[in-house]
């Protein structure tokens, strides 16, 4: 279910290196929790994040939940059709669900990061 | 008395299920040590007598005089069929409508509330409503420093002085800057207030253009009834449009409950504290209503959430909606028109006094007497007058200034012997 | 059903005399330029849809409305005679700004002083002040205090509150509101404070605490001297959130258990009317402590005379006068009616309804705690969510059955959670009916689960999209063009 070639943290978030800049959003488990989701905050262009600032935030009827930077960097571009398309993060969150782009990313913060296996593993020990 | 309809055979039974031997039982989880024994409490009352008792209280207050009294709160016509609706006790004995399929009334209601206020004041988005006018311009203060990401916030000498103290003592323990003047410049938001504290009309146009050229927000404070006549905050070019309701079929009430309305645009909806309710569908597709943008609150998002407010004064917006759905359009410019032109009739009669104001009035203005304010309105009590706000009492005049209003309710032999009687106690 | 502004038909419903005065001219770039579309009906166009809009909205007096935390007692109908005298309803407010009006407004001033030395008594405090508007404005003004009273001592290092996981969600946003930081405390298994970890959280930095007590599992906290004694040796200050002093009046008072500042529900525990959500009411009252720090102006008794004094150490004014005054009235007469024995039956009822209520239905519903229950009793809904049933099921359900749902989802502590407050104005056949179609929804759990995942099906509308409210957001019905 978690695309083998992201990275993941603790607080549901994925990153991964998509045609020159790392792409974030939130796991297939974080849509599931929030449920229908009703609006995304995104960032704006340019601003610059410490590894787990929060960056982003995203509401569904009854939940409200901070989006992280999962590394430090700067956001290079956000996708903009969340705007009118929130849906987009539940339908599909690894693909056109995706969150903001980052670059000038400390690449160092990915070794702290979760892979594919880990995060499953971590799942596993939330359920109970 | 007691509304505890428990007989002793209804305990008894009661306890038997619970498995207990005494109600005292039930309180054992309270520290023996801490178990109050006396209080100073008088014994109970009847109904009879209760109602006497208080009766009482409201018979050493006098609302007889006149009323020429304002300063932000006024003494405008509430038509009957306010209190006969807001009176429902479908209405005032229900709850927040956290279960809407039997909170319709409630929901519709706050909508067609949210509704007349857009329309009122030509924004966008109304929330449910907030506490009274001078908490309405706190949490507007505090929405527009999470819009602007600012703490400066600069407030106009137009504002009533009241809900200056307010902001004082709601942000004294925020790292708020708070300035006088209309300056925008690195600032979340300039309030001014229309018409003034002192009674002038302006046009707030030009300002709305520099706020957002400075990228501040404009916070306007209105008077709901005014708007039956002036150009809106919508026009103006407000970003965040607030006012206390009162006026809008609330009783003077010696300070309340009264309402906080507020409006904004469509872009910062989402930064705005209170309940909102939204329009919606079932599942057989029948329309409906339901609060919406629930996770901007506390219930929701604790201490990240847009304010505290938890309430909101959903019977007073109700009676705000009844009273406007009663007025109409047409009557709503009729009642403005009235009280302005009184006002001006008034104005016109005080030949004796200075007129401070340095533009055109609605329906307040304040004058410069002869004598101390303070003389003259005591010896306009004894001619059946509430003459009116001495300024110095709130500090915003000279000993001498006084703020007179004029409303719908008042009649020209009315505005005639307050006339004489001013002149002959001030002139004297 | 319609809204009121698809009923136009360029109607009146008022009008005023024919001016007497002259028509005034006034400047055109001043005036609005399109008249507010607001309804042109007739009277009874609006009598009829406002009665029509009340016949779908519930409240107390037409059903059992066992919303936990929220008191949804009895509001006696003699209160809402005793307001609505003219001499409290057309009382301008200024009266009390000008000292040549204080003489008529002296009864006013007199009821206001006569009940903030009540719920003083009532609370174990020194003082009250009725200002704050509603009870989250009452925190507000509590964490406000607490904040100058530190300022005043150089303790520029209390930063921080400390709140309950249970709380109210209005706690942690008013200390935040107040520039305090937010520290939040675990309950334990038992569903009261972690005595270890508060004594953990207890650092330097702590500026106060605020606890609602019982809490919101309807326990009582055992540790509660213990939380004092430990905050006030930190020289932290305590709060007591009055949201659930409905089952400990006459019992037991917030001051002799130690606590220095709270708030009072007067639309709770003062059955003062909840009006769809609002106006409520929110007095403070404090200890010797925070004494000097109460809102002003405040109304001080010389002789047989009202006047206004400001404490000299005050927050200022929290309020333009003094909070929402028609309430209080309400509460005043509602106080005296009860009286010392009257107050005590409070308490009484609320605690044995609600342990009746916990004893009928705890072995079809599993109690979120095993303590013994005040004034609310709390169930987890997971054994029947497991079989597809949730709490917000069970819920709507209980619409059908005539009654108003107990509190769902709150407090975040307990999952799938049904909090149950029938206060004390209930029957015990009333109790019993409720009891009884809580029993059938959990038989049909098993045998006809879907009537319940559809209910409500009785209302004048079903489950409504709340996912389609949230993005369309379509919150007026703007005019057309």
């Amino acid at each position: 279910m978690n695309p083998e070639d992201l990275k993941y943290t603790e607080a549901h978030e994925w990153i991964g290196f998509q045609k020159g800049a790392y792409v974030v959003g939130i796991t297939d488990f974080a849509q599931e929790q929030l449920g229908e989701i009703t609006h995304v905050d995104l960032p704006e262009v340019g601003a610059k994040a410490q590894q787990g600032d929060p960056v982003a935030a995203v509401d569904s009827v009854k939940a409200w939940s901070e989006v992280y930077a999962p590394v430090s960097g700067i956001v290079v571009a956000v996708n903009e059709a969340l705007e009118n398309e929130p849906e987009r993060v539940n339908k599909d969150p690894y693909g056109a669900g995706w969150f903001f782009k980052m670059g000038d990313v400390n690449v160092a913060d990915l070794d702290a990061l979760m892979d594919a296996a880990a995060y499953r593993e971590f799942l596993n020990k939330q359920d109970h | 008395m007691s509304w505890v309809p428990m007989t002793a055979a209804d305990e008894r039974a009661m306890l038997d299920v619970i498995g207990v031997e005494k109600t005292e039982d039930l309180f054992s989880a309270i520290p023996t040590e801490l178990r109050m024994q006396q209080w100073n409490m008088p014994p109970g009352m009847s109904e009879m007598a209760v109602l006497d008792h208080v009766a009482g209280f409201a018979e050493r207050n006098d609302p007889r005089p006149v009323c020429f009294l304002g300063g932000g709160y006024y003494d405008h016509f509430i038509p009957a069929a306010v209190d006969a609706l807001a009176g429902r006790s479908e209405f005032y004995t229900a709850y927040t409508p956290y279960q809407p399929e039997c909170s319709q009334g409630a929901l519709q209601a706050i909508y067609e509330y949210q509704t007349a206020i857009c329309r009122l004041t030509e924004m966008e988005f109304s929330n449910a409503s907030l506490y009274d006018g001078g908490t309405a311009v706190f949490e507007a203060a505090t929405m527009a420093a999470r819009v602007t990401g600012r703490r400066r916030i600069v407030v106009h000498g137009s504002v009533n002085p009241i809900y200056r103290r307010m902001l004082e003592t709601h942000t004294a323990n925020l790292d708020f800057d708070l300035a006088d003047g209309d300056d925008p410049a690195d600032a979340a938001c300039v309030i001014v207030q229309n018409p003034s504290f002192l009674g002038t009309v302006c046009d707030y146009s030009a300002l709305a253009e520099r706020c957002h050229a400075a990228k501040a927000l404009l916070v306007l404070s209105f008077y709901p009834i005014s708007l039956g006549m002036l150009k809106t905050p919508g026009a103006m070019g407000a970003d965040i449009a607030v006012a206390e309701g009162q006026c809008l079929g609330m009783p003077l009430s010696f300070g309340g409950p009264y309402l906080g309305i507020m409006a904004t645009r469509r872009e910062y909806v989402r930064k705005m504290p209170g309940r909102i309710a939204g329009m919606t569908v079932d599942a057989a597709g029948r329309r409906g209503f339901v609060l919406t943008l629930q996770t901007r609150e506390q219930h929701i998002r604790r201490e990240k959430a847009m304010s505290n407010i938890c309430s909101n004064q959903a019977l007073c917006a109700l009676r705000a909606l009844l009273y406007l759905s009663l007025v109409g359009k047409e009557g709503l410019r009729e009642t403005a028109e009235a009280c302005h032109a009184k006002a001006e009739y008034l104005k016109g009669r005080l030949r004796f006094v200075e007129i401070l104001n340095d533009g055109p009035t609605f329906n307040e203005f304040s004058v410069r007497l002869p004598r101390h304010a303070d003389e003259v309105v005591a010896a306009m009590l004894d001619r059946g007058f509430y003459a009116g706000l001495p300024l110095a009492a709130l500090g915003v005049g000279g000993p001498c200034d006084l703020l007179i209003a004029v409303t719908e309710k008042r009649t020209r032999a009315q505005l005639d012997a307050f006339a004489a009687a001013l002149e002959e106690i001030s002139c004297s | 059903m319609q809204l009121i502004y698809e009923k136009c038909r360029a109607r009146r419903a008022t009008r005023l005399d024919p001016l007497d005065v002259p028509a005034a001219p006034f400047p055109q770039a001043l005036r609005r330029v399109q008249p507010a579309e607001l309804p042109e009906v007739s009277e009874l166009d609006v009598v009829r849809h406002f009665t029509h809009l009340s016949q779908r909205n519930a409240g107390v007096d037409d059903r059992f409305y066992p919303l936990g935390s929220c008191t949804m007692k009895y509001n006696p109908k003699a209160t809402e005679k005793a307001v609505s005298h003219p001499g409290f309803t057309q009382l301008h407010p200024h009266l009390s700004s000008v000292g040549a009006y204080l003489s008529r407004c002296q009864g006013a001033l007199a009821l206001i002083h006569e009940l903030e030395g009540l719920l003083a008594e009532i609370a174990g405090l020194r003082a009250v002040s009725l200002q704050p508007i509603a009870g989250a404005h009452g925190e507000l003004t509590g964490a406000l205090m607490m904040a100058a009273y530190h300022r005043d001592r150089g303790n520029t290092h209390k930063k921080v509150i400390l709140v309950p996981d249970s709380a109210h969600g209005t706690n942690p946003a008013s200390a935040a509101m107040a520039g305090f930081r937010v520290v939040q405390v675990p309950s334990n298994t038992q569903g009261t404070i972690d005595l270890q970890r508060f004594e953990d959280a207890m650092t330097d930095e702590v500026a106060g605490i605020m606890l609602t007590c019982p809490n919101t599992h309807g326990l009582f906290e055992p540790d509660i001297v213990r939380i004092a004694e430990c905050a006030h040796a930190r020289g932290a200050l305590l709060y007591y959130d009055g949201a659930n002093l409905n089952a400990i009046i006459g019992q037991c008072r917030p001051g002799d258990l130690g606590f220095d500042v709270m708030h009072y529900n007067l639309h709770k525990t003062f059955a003062t009317p909840h009006g769809m959500g609002g106006p409520g009411s929110g007095p403070v009252g404090v200890g010797e402590r925070l004494l000097p720090y109460l809102p002003g102006p405040r109304v001080a008794r010389h002789g047989d005379a009202y006047a206004l004094e400001m404490p000299e150490k005050s927050i200022g004014r929290i309020a333009a006068f003094f909070g929402n005054f028609l309430v209080a009235v309400r509460a005043y007469a509602y106080i005296r009616s009860l009286g010392d024995g009257g107050l005590r039956e409070i308490s009484r009822g609320a605690v044995v309804n609600a342990n009746y209520v916990h004893a009928r239905l705890k072995d079809v519903y599993k109690p979120a705690f095993d303590g013994r229950f005040m004034h609310e009793c709390l169930f987890s809904a997971t054994p029947q969510a497991e079989k597809g049933v949730r709490a917000l099921d069970i819920a709507k359900a209980l619409l059908d059955c005539g009654f108003y749902a107990p509190t769902v989802y709150f407090p975040l502590t307990v999952k799938e959670c049904l909090m149950i407050e029938p206060t004390e104005t209930e029957t015990k056949e009333t109790l019993d009916a409720f009891c009884d179609a809580m029993i059938d929804i959990a038989r049909r759990v098993d045998t006809d689960p879907e009537s319940l995942r559809t209910a409500p099906h009785t209302t004048p509308v079903g489950r409504l999209d709340e996912v389609k409210a949230a993005r369309e957001l379509n919150c007026a019905r703007l005019p057309c063009g």
